[in-house]
């Protein structure tokens, strides 16, 4: 449980970090919160050689509303996140999922930058980023980018975040007025982490039918997803018991669910529909 | 003086526990100290073929490194203390580091000592092993078939003893209206005390003398064996277990890691301290249970129970731990009627050995096993013919004046009321209020369940003479030692080592009681072999039972003496004298009295005391106990069953516990909750898992899934007070009553809510997929 030994660097600007990242050509990590890090480093999992720490880079921390998007700051803690006034105003479901990352310790100390850009399949933040269609701002050695959440996660661990760039924010869309939303959740025993978890974004039309709607699973298979036939299949619906009963089943459609001690792939797809169908009858109150 | 036994005090131990100011092995410091780490296999069984280790001594930092060849006739193998009797039993050896073979993953290969914890760890991934990889075996029924891989040389088919106790004719059960066959499996667990195991040794060149500060329940046994491991005289080895964050039973065993850090120490010429990381616990510390029992009740069409029979076939992990011999044996097989009146009853118990960590105590240790499958039993009995669960368990539990009761298989039950404990527990619910609600909720899709425990344990570990008829290489009588200072105030030196559990609180507000001496003025000292003369250490609940009483005695001692000088001080006789209020007083006369503090000054002073009467006042007792405590009660838990998913969501859960008189009962209630809380981790969610190479898939906190305060409603729980005959306070254990009961109220009451779909059984963990899965066949066959 004693890390492999590694230098460590503090860096003071978003540039300097991405200078450092350049010059350590690939053995260098970023360490915000270090909470999905450093546990990593303490089982062996990866040995960087080298850490540079962006915890205290002032501007990546702080949310702000732009538009109708809501700008969150890399740094910014799951705390912070989950009792923002203006996060649980104008996208309530993120503070939610928010609320149930980890325990007390993990909220404090995690980032959101941090933990979407670790990207583990049984995280909650993926399932919101794509719910809420989320931005990434990305600033590299050749500038900033912007990357969809759709196709931020590739893999289990894996991103689209280019080499040597630093997450900077992330920012997301707000449902529009009279939305309704939830992250509903099912915390493995041991870990906390999801064991399938559901964030669900509907929004209805004057006609009472369903116009838009988003929804992130996470959780069950290799990375989150956007479970798109579901989606599809609400749209121009009235969103009723009977309306969710279909479609839930689809919440899983062409997806390969995973195996572990805890969940076989079957009961995974169980609970994807079980769980969409829990989150889709909260939003009909 | 208040009566303070009895009186819900706050343990004292607790402000320093919970300000950080405890003193763990790990925060002993020592100049000049070095730091140990020990090499584990990966392997669950290979060949050592070559050790390099010239690339790890090469690192600046680095002062030594052995490995087992290096330390190999160089002190003695690690003993097994409990050779069950009659059992043919195999004691292979058990290198502090594996020789030539290796058979668990987490057996230690070398060792590497540095000055500082950093770089040692480093230095151990330097070593180049090569090993030849043999086939593993990690299931004990696989390792006992002929062909399997054998462990050990002489010791054929992997059994390492074969224990049989009592016997049943197999005609009682071919004429049995009745009989239930069932097989369950206790998983195996892993104990997770806060605090890992660690070991800190100093050795002094001049004098000869070691002091050995370790994780330890038990500081004495550690030295006792230890000394004959590192051929150190027990004159010049100190043991210390200083605080010591929970054991749980698996810091009752001696580990090759202590004996290695003794070595090292006294080869090295400098302190060394070794601590146990949390992925290396989970491999090398002793795991708990694993046990297939086979278990067959026979009985009437009415609900009588005649016999039961059981085959245990457990697994002890590699090599024969400390105590392991003598979990699935004596603490299991011998309670295993419970506490109903089964006339009948025959145990037999394989031990295997198999290429996984080592199992031995785990809170409980056997009374769990044996409580679990007779409540299970007892349920599907009475599902068989059709009886309320609780009507068979009023017919069969033993009457209260059916005391002291000899059980088929040779225990006295010393004293009991358990229809009384069953009786209150029940007006903690509305039992016919719940059966109805539970129809209606069946009717709505909803499931929900009650199950029962109306449980026996035994406790107070034990009459010395039962320890030595059972194969206990040691004895289990207690030590006190009461020595009243100049100044009134008492240290008392406890051979029982505490590492959790209030006794610091529960032992002072006994001698409180005995001599009315304030509980401020009263330090409980334990855990330091050069403190305490002798001592058997802390587990099966024997504590309070067995080291309390041995401190009432030596009260009373001190007592008795102090009232021969108080009565030649009031120049009367000692008849004419009470003590009440802490002093003593001449009846009839108020006002002529001595307080017992000016009687422990004038014992000091010794200017004036009467004739015989040396000065000082102290008293001892070695206080060995005539037979065990058997503690009882009933739980009951009320769950619900998701139907959908499978999720347990415990509802309510009631405890009504027995432990006789009780002296603190903020403290016992805490015992209880504890207790509740680990026996339900067992049923719901705890359970290693091996793969077929011998590789601990659940070695993680993340895989591993310890109960959380969040999982759990509300306790609520209360105490019936029968006291024992058997020891003076009347006292019988409340440590793992919890763990012991809780586990088959859980699980009868999932059972229950799953009766719909035709469950008769599910083998722990009842994780959601299992319930779920059963309850989908359920449904495809209705």
């Amino acid at each position: 449980m004693i890390p492999s030994a590694f230098d460590y660097t503090r860096a003071t600007s978003v540039e300097e970090a991405v200078k450092l990242l350049q010059a350590a050509g690939g053995e260098a990590k970023l360490l915000a919160g270090g909470h999905s890090l450093l546990p990593m480093m303490k089982i062996k999992l990866t040995s960087p050689g080298k850490l540079i720490d962006i915890g205290r880079i002032k501007e990546l921390s702080g949310i702000r509303k732009e538009g109708n998007r809501l700008v969150v700051g890399a740094l910014t803690t799951h705390r912070q996140v989950a009792a923002d006034p203006l996060v649980r105003k104008y996208a309530p479901v993120l503070a939610e999922a928010a609320s149930q990352i980890g325990d007390i310790q993990v909220r404090n100390r995690g980032t959101v930058g941090g933990n979407l850009a670790h990207a583990d399949p049984a995280s909650d933040l993926p399932a919101v980023a794509l719910a809420l269609e989320a931005e990434f701002e990305v600033q590299g050695p050749d500038g900033k980018e912007t990357l969809d959440a759709g196709g931020f996660f590739l893999g289990p661990l894996i991103t689209a975040l280019p080499e040597n760039s630093i997450l900077t924010s992330v920012s997301f869309a707000i449902p529009p007025e009279g939305a309704k939303s939830t992250y509903l959740k099912y915390p493995h025993p041991a870990s906390g982490y999801a064991v399938v978890g559901v964030a669900a974004v509907v929004s209805t039309g004057p006609d009472g039918m369903v116009n838009d709607a988003r929804i992130g699973i996470t959780g069950v298979a290799d990375t989150a997803y956007r479970a798109e036939e579901a989606e599809r299949a609400l749209v121009g619906k009235k969103l009723s018991e009977q309306t969710i009963l279909e479609v839930a089943a689809l919440a899983s459609e062409g997806q390969e669910m995973a195996s572990d001690l805890f969940a076989s792939a079957e009961y995974r797809r169980h609970l994807t529909r079980v769980y969409t169908i829990r989150a889709l009858k909260r939003l009909l109150i | 003086m208040p009566n303070v036994f009895g009186t819900p005090l706050k343990r004292r131990e607790d402000p320093r526990l919970i300000t950080g100011k405890g003193n763990f092995t790990d925060d002993i410091q020592l100049p000049g100290m070095l730091y140990m780490a020990v090499l584990r296999s990966p392997h669950a069984h290979a060949r050592i073929k070559r050790i390099d280790v010239s690339a790890a001594r090469q690192v600046p930092g680095v002062v030594a490194v052995y490995t087992g060849k290096d330390l190999e006739g160089k002190m003695g193998t690690i003993p097994t203390a409990w050779l069950v009797p009659d059992s043919d039993i195999k004691t292979p050896p058990h290198h502090a580091l594996a020789v030539d073979q290796v058979r668990y993953v987490g057996d230690g290969i070398a060792l590497v000592v540095a000055e500082d914890r950093y770089t040692v760890r480093d230095a151990l991934e330097l070593i180049d092993v090569e090993y030849e990889e043999l086939p593993p075996v990690v299931n004990q029924e696989e390792a006992m078939k002929d062909g399997a891989p054998q462990l050990h040389e002489g010791v054929p088919n992997n059994i390492a003893f074969h224990w049989k106790a009592g016997e049943v004719p197999d005609e009682v059960f071919d004429r049995a209206e009745v009989v239930i066959r069932r097989r369950f499996y206790q998983q195996r667990l892993i104990p997770n005390p806060m605090e890992t195991r660690a070991a800190v040794a100093q050795y002094n060149p001049s004098s000869g003398e070691m002091t050995i500060w370790c994780t330890s329940q038990n500081p004495h046994i550690h030295r006792f064996i230890l000394s004959g491991v590192l051929g150190i005289p027990e004159t010049k080895l100190q043991v210390v277990a200083p605080d010591v964050g929970g054991g749980f039973g698996c810091k009752i065993a001696v580990y090759p890691d202590e004996a290695l850090v003794g070595y090292v120490a006294r080869d090295l010429r400098r302190p060394v301290k070794w601590t146990e990381d949390r992925r290396e616990h989970f491999t090398t510390t002793t795991h708990g249970r694993d046990m297939i029992l086979d278990v067959e009740l026979a009985g009437k069409r009415d609900g009588t129970l005649t016999a039961l029979r059981i085959k245990n076939t457990a697994n002890l992990g590699a090599y024969l731990s400390t105590a392991a011999p003598g979990v699935p044996t004596i603490l299991f097989g011998l309670i295993a009627p419970g506490p109903y009146k089964i006339p009948k009853a025959a145990v037999e118990v394989i031990g295997v050995l198999t290429n996984t960590t080592p199992t031995d105590a785990y809170r409980g240790a056997g009374r769990p096993e044996a409580t679990y499958q007779i409540e299970r039993m007892i349920d599907l009995f009475a599902d068989e013919i059709g009886m309320d669960p609780l009507e068979i368990r009023r017919k069969n539990l033993i009457r209260e004046d059916e005391f002291p009761f000899d059980n088929a298989l040779g225990l006295q039950y010393d004293s009991g009321n358990y229809h009384r404990a069953l009786n209150k527990a029940l007006e903690m619910i509305n039992y016919d209020q719940f059966r109805k609600e539970q129809e209606e909720a069946r009717k709505k899709g909803r499931y929900l369940g009650i199950g029962f425990s109306t449980y026996v344990e035994i406790c107070g570990l034990g009459p010395s003479k039962v320890a030595g008829a059972v194969g206990f290489q040691g004895g289990l009588w207690e030590s006190a030692t009461v020595r009243v200072h100049p100044s009134g105030k008492i240290s008392v030196f406890t051979g029982a080592s505490p590492h959790g559990q209030g006794e610091e609180t529960t032992f002072a507000q006994i001698v409180s009681q005995k001599l009315g001496v304030p509980v401020e003025d009263i330090e409980i000292v334990h855990g330091d072999t050069n403190r305490i003369s002798m001592g058997w250490g802390t587990y099966g609940s024997r504590t309070t039972p067995v080291g309390g009483s041995a401190i009432a005695i030596a009260c009373d001692r001190v007592l008795e003496k102090a009232k021969k000088i108080a009565a030649h001080a009031l120049e009367v006789s000692e008849s004419d004298l009470d003590f009440e209020d802490g002093a003593f007083q001449v009846q009839g006369v108020p006002g002529k009295k001595i307080t017992f503090q000016e009687v422990t000054l004038q014992a000091y002073l010794a200017w004036n005391l009467p004739e015989g009467v040396e000065p000082s006042l102290e008293a001892q007792s070695f206080y060995d106990p005539a037979n065990f405590v058997y503690p009882f009660g009933t739980h009951i838990c009320i769950l619900e069953v998701d139907g959908e998913t499978g999720e347990v969501k415990l509802k309510k859960y009631v405890a009504v516990d027995d432990p006789g008189p009780v002296i603190n009962p903020m403290v016992a209630e805490g015992q209880v909750h504890g207790g509740i809380v680990q026996g339900i981790g067992q049923a719901l969610w705890e359970g290693a898992v091996y793969d077929e190479n011998g590789q601990l898939i659940s070695g993680t906190f993340m895989d591993y899934a310890m109960p959380k305060a969040r999982f759990f409603p509300a306790f609520e729980t209360a105490f019936t007070e029968t006291p024992s005959p058997v020891n003076p306070l009347g006292v019988k254990g409340i440590g793992e009553t919890g763990t012991i009961a809780s586990t088959p109220a859980v699980v009868n009451a999932v059972v229950d809510a799953l009766k719909p779909f035709g469950v008769k059984d599910l083998d722990m963990p009842l994780t959601p997929e299992k319930v779920w899965k059963a309850m989908q066949k359920g449904r495809r066959e209705a």
